[in-house]
This record gives structure tokens, C-alpha cells and sequence, in this order.
């Protein structure tokens, strides 16, 4: 290949350091060279697909996947039907795996930990996990997906891992035979109620409407189940159990009944919240709690702050759709640290394209 | 997978109830995904503490008896026994430092 002309990719480590750089204005009294290109939170479809995208962009992305959630939500189910390129379905660990190894692949440095606090205010941000160590970058994507919606009852918490879970796969095992409670309506209900049918004797779903929010394959299924029953219009009102849980109080949502449903287990699948507990007062949120983000780009409301998955999306939330959305912020990430020009050091080399303008205020 | 010793149902009261030390107990399972993410973590809480705990893991598939005994419905949980009693639970996979401060007065 003729190098002439063309622009030095990435610098070595070694030559990262040494460069002088003349025009910083970081404030923290750590030298330049410690400041990276791009730091990722969160290690989901959306994250590990930033990672792979901005690896191979030569960005040599930190990416932050906790300490014990790692690989995200997917990791808490089985079979995973529609995620494109696997004809057969494939179990979500084991597609967060190759998630994981394929962004390693490209040199993604990969960091087992939480973050605790972030700092997105300057051209440095300024990212801290659980070990107090800091970690700096001109660029950060928020993947931090969104964590399970609670009941908000107070025997909730008292019996969470004493007969209410939020997680089939994990506990399901241990309801063999017994009568368990699936809450809610939608698909990951409807999961949860099919899975459970391998160990419990009977699943009832306790559902607020009278007609199911789950798509129509997974409806089909649950309601043809014969171990599947239905508790249509109704909430939980109470969770009752000493040690464990020995049944619910369900309230009618049309009428002022009540009647008592005796069950062992409960598992609650009401739907998730995004989390933005982080970035929650630095960022711009949108009416539905999730980062708000310009058009269809990954751009928050902070120069150098992007964010991509279910934490920016309160419709769609898939797999496919969090890793499309990954791709978008590695991409806008390499277009802002482009823009940054020669003023910083930046392994960055494609500017934002003209036609990006369309993307931001994206309409009909 | 994990460096901490195996303990079953049967031998579950020489090495936890009626062990000198305060013992650390992790009811895991193969199928469970948050269990393999805890495991290391609990390794490296055994390393650091050694003198004052035992880290052992328990097989829920493989030893059914103790794990109903416990009541256990929801893995990974950590329970840790002192003088053959539950001197503390801890349910779910969490990171390193929560679970220092949950257990402190035992590390
Ligand atoms: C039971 C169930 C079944 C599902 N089945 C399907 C399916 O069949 N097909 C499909 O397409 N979708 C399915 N989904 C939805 C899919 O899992 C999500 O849409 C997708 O995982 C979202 O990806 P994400 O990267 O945005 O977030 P997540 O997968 O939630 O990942 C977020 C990541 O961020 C990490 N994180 C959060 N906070 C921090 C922090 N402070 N520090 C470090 N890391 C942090 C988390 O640990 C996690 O790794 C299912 C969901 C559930 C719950």
C-alpha cells in the first residue's frame, strides 16, 4: 500500500505518549496521555456493538460491562428467537459471549467493573468505577440498558429471593412442581410464564388489561399452554408469606373485588425503567425517563456524550435494535473526535459527513 | 470456574456447621449465568480474608437436601454460617464492595 499521503491511523502507545500535545484543556493534573478516545458503559448488544464498531475504527475503546450484570439482559434469558443470523435461535448467553469475544477481537479493553460516577461536563469527561480508580476520554457512550420495574410493595424486597424473583431462568428450578404467579403482559411475561412450565405444576399470569401487550407468536403459545392460566384485569395488592411466599391478594382493576391466589413463587415481569441514574442530572431526559437523544443520532445534550440500547429507547427495545443503535454512536463518536481536528490527539480520521444533518432532525 | 472447595449435602455439617471459622456458602448452579459472575468475586474475597472466613460453594442440582433446608428459591445467595447457624444471607450477584460491606463483620 503507498502510504503517501494518507493519514497515520493510530499512533503506537508508545508514540501517544511521547507526542507533545500543545492545546489540552483537560483541568485534572493527569498527564494528556492518559486521556482516551472513547470510554463505553455498559456491556449489552448496544454496548459491545459500539465496542466492536469504534475498535475497529482504531479508537481502542474502553468499555466499562459491570461487575456482575455483564452481558446485559440477554444473559437472563434462554432462547432468543429473533436476533438475525441465527436460523436455529441461540441461547443469550452464549450470544453475549461471542458479543463479548468479537469486540475483543479488535482490541476492545474490557473492564469488569461499575461505574459509580461520571463527570460530562468538559472536553475530558471524567469516568469512576468501584474501585475509585478514574478513567478519562473526549468521548463517552451511555449503554447502560434499563433495569426491571418493581411492584413497589413492601413485602417485595422482604421476600425477594424467598418466592418473588425477576429472573425464570435463574430460579425457576427451584418451583418444581409448585403453583407460581407470572406479573404482567408483555413478551418477557409471556417468556417467563412458558419457560416456568418446565418445573411448576401451573403458571397463572396476573395481567392489568383484559388483552395481552406480548406479541402474537408469544401469545399464541402462552395461551394454547395448558399449564398456563390467566388472571385477566388484575394487580397485585399484596404479597403475604413469613419465610416465603405463600400466596397474593389480587385487586380487580375494573370493579372493587379481591380474591386471594395461593402460590408459592412470583415472578415479576411489569416491564423496566431506563437507567440513567448516572447521567441523570447531567444529561437532557425525555417525558419517558429515558437520555434524550437529537433525531435519530446518538447526540445527548452534551458535546462528546453519546448514548445508545434500551436507555435511549422507550419503544423498541431489542437486541437488534440495541446493537443498531450501538453501531450509530460508534459512528457519531468518530465523526465528533474527526471534528475535534488537529487540536487534540485522536485516532479519529472521518469527519461528520454533510448528510448527517438529515439523521439530526430526522421527520416526515 | 471457581477455586472454592465443593461441599455437599452430606458433608455439609463437618465442613460448615461444625467448622471453627465462619463459613461463606454459595449456593450455585451450572444453568445459572449470574452465578458464574459471582464466583470469581467470592474467590477473591476468600483470598483476601482467608484468616477469618472459609469460602465453599454448594451445588443446588447436586445436593437438593440443603439447599430446601435453607429454604433457598433465587440463586446465586451467599449465607454465611457461624457456630452452625445463619449468620447472614446475601441474594443475588453483586459487586465485590457491596458484598464487603454486607459482610464486614466477617471479613
Ligand atoms: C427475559 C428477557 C428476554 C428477552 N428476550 C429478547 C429476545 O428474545 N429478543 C430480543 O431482541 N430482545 C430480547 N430482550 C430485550 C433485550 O434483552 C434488550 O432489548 C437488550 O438487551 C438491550 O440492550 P442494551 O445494550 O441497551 O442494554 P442491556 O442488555 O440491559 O445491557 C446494559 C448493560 O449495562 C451495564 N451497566 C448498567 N449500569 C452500569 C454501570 N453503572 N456500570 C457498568 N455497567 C453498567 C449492565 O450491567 C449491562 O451489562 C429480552 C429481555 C428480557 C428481560
Amino acid at each position: 500500500m503507498i502510504a503517501t499521503g494518507l493519514k497515520v491511523r493510530s499512533l503506537s502507545p508508545i508514540e501517544r505518549f511521547i507526542k507533545p500535545v500543545s492545546t489540552e484543556t483537560d483541568n485534572g493534573s493527569n498527564s494528556p496521555s492518559d486521556i482516551r478516545d472513547v470510554i463505553i458503559v455498559g456491556s449489552g448488544p448496544a454496548g459491545y456493538t459500539a465496542a466492536v464498531y469504534t475498535a475497529r475504527a482504531n479508537l481502542s475503546p474502553l468499555l466499562i460491562a459491570s461487575s456482575v450484570t455483564a452481558g446485559g439482559e440477554l444473559m437472563n434469558t434462554t432462547d432468543v428467537e429473533n436476533y438475525p443470523g441465527f436460523p436455529e435461535g441461540v441461547m443469550g448467553p452464549d450470544l453475549m459471549e461471542n458479543f463479548e469475544k468479537q469486540a475483543a477481537r479488535f482490541g476492545t479493553e474490557i473492564l469488569f467493573e461499575d461505574v459509580t460516577s461520571v463527570d460530562l461536563s468538559g472536553d475530558v469527561k471524567a469516568v469512576t468505577v468501584g474501585t475509585g480508580e478514574t478513567f478519562r476520554a473526549r468521548a463517552v457512550i451511555i449503554s447502560t440498558g434499563s433495569a426491571y420495574r418493581e411492584l413497589g410493595l413492601e413485602d417485595e424486597k422482604r421476600l425477594s429471593g424467598h418466592g418473588v424473583s425477576w429472573c425464570a431462568t435463574c430460579d425457576g428450578f427451584f418451583f418444581k412442581d409448585q403453583d407460581i404467579a407470572v406479573i404482567g403482559g408483555g413478551d418477557s411475561a409471556m417468556e417467563e410464564a412458558l419457560f416456568l412450565t418446565k418445573f411448576a405444576r401451573s403458571v397463572t399470569v396476573v395481567h392489568r388489561r383484559d388483552s395481552l401487550r406480548a406479541s402474537r407468536i408469544m401469545q399464541d403459545r402462552a395461551l394454547a399452554h395448558e399449564k398456563i392460566r390467566f388472571e385477566w384485569n388484575a394487580e397485585v395488592a399484596a404479597i403475604h408469606g413469613t419465610d416465603k411466599v405463600t400466596g397474593l391478594t389480587l385487586a380487580s382493576t375494573v370493579d372493587d373485588s379481591s380474591r386471594e391466589l395461593a402460590v408459592t413463587g412470583v415472578f415479576v415481569a411489569i416491564g423496566n425503567d431506563p437507567r440513567i441514574d448516572l447521567v441523570k442530572d447531567q444529561l437532557k431526559l425525555t417525558g419517558e425517563g429515558t437520555i434524550a437523544v437529537l433525531g435519530r443520532t446518538s447526540k445527548t445534550s452534551l458535546p462528546g456524550v453519546f448514548a445508545a440500547g434500551d436507555v435511549i429507547d422507550p419503544t423498541y427495545r431489542q437486541a437488534i435494535t440495541a446493537s443498531g443503535s450501538g453501531c450509530v454512536a460508534a459512528i457519531d463518536v468518530e465523526h465528533y473526535l474527526a471534528d475535534l481536528g488537529d487540536t487534540v490527539q485522536t485516532a479519529a480520521e472521518v469527519p461528520t459527513p454533510v448528510a448527517e444533518q438529515v439523521s439530526e432532525t430526522a421527520s416526515v | 470456574m471457581s477455586d472454592a472447595k465443593e461441599v455437599t449435602d452430606s458433608s455439609f455439617e463437618a465442613d460448615v456447621l461444625n467448622a471453627s471459622k465462619p463459613v461463606m456458602v454459595d449456593f450455585w448452579a451450572e444453568w445459572c449465568g449470574p452465578c458464574r459472575k459471582l464466583s470469581p468475586i467470592l474467590d477473591d474475597i476468600a483470598l483476601e480474608h482467608a484468616d477469618k472466613i472459609d469460602v465453599v460453594k454448594l451445588n443446588v442440582d447436586d445436593n437438593p437436601a440443603t439447599a430446601a433446608k435453607y429454604g433457598i428459591t433465587s440463586i446465586p445467595a451467599v449465607y454465611v454460617f457461624r457456630d452452625g447457624e445463619v449468620a447472614a444471607t446475601s441474594i443475588g450477584a453483586k459487586p465485590k464492595q457491596v458484598l464487603e460491606q454486607e459482610f464486614a463483620q466477617f471479613l
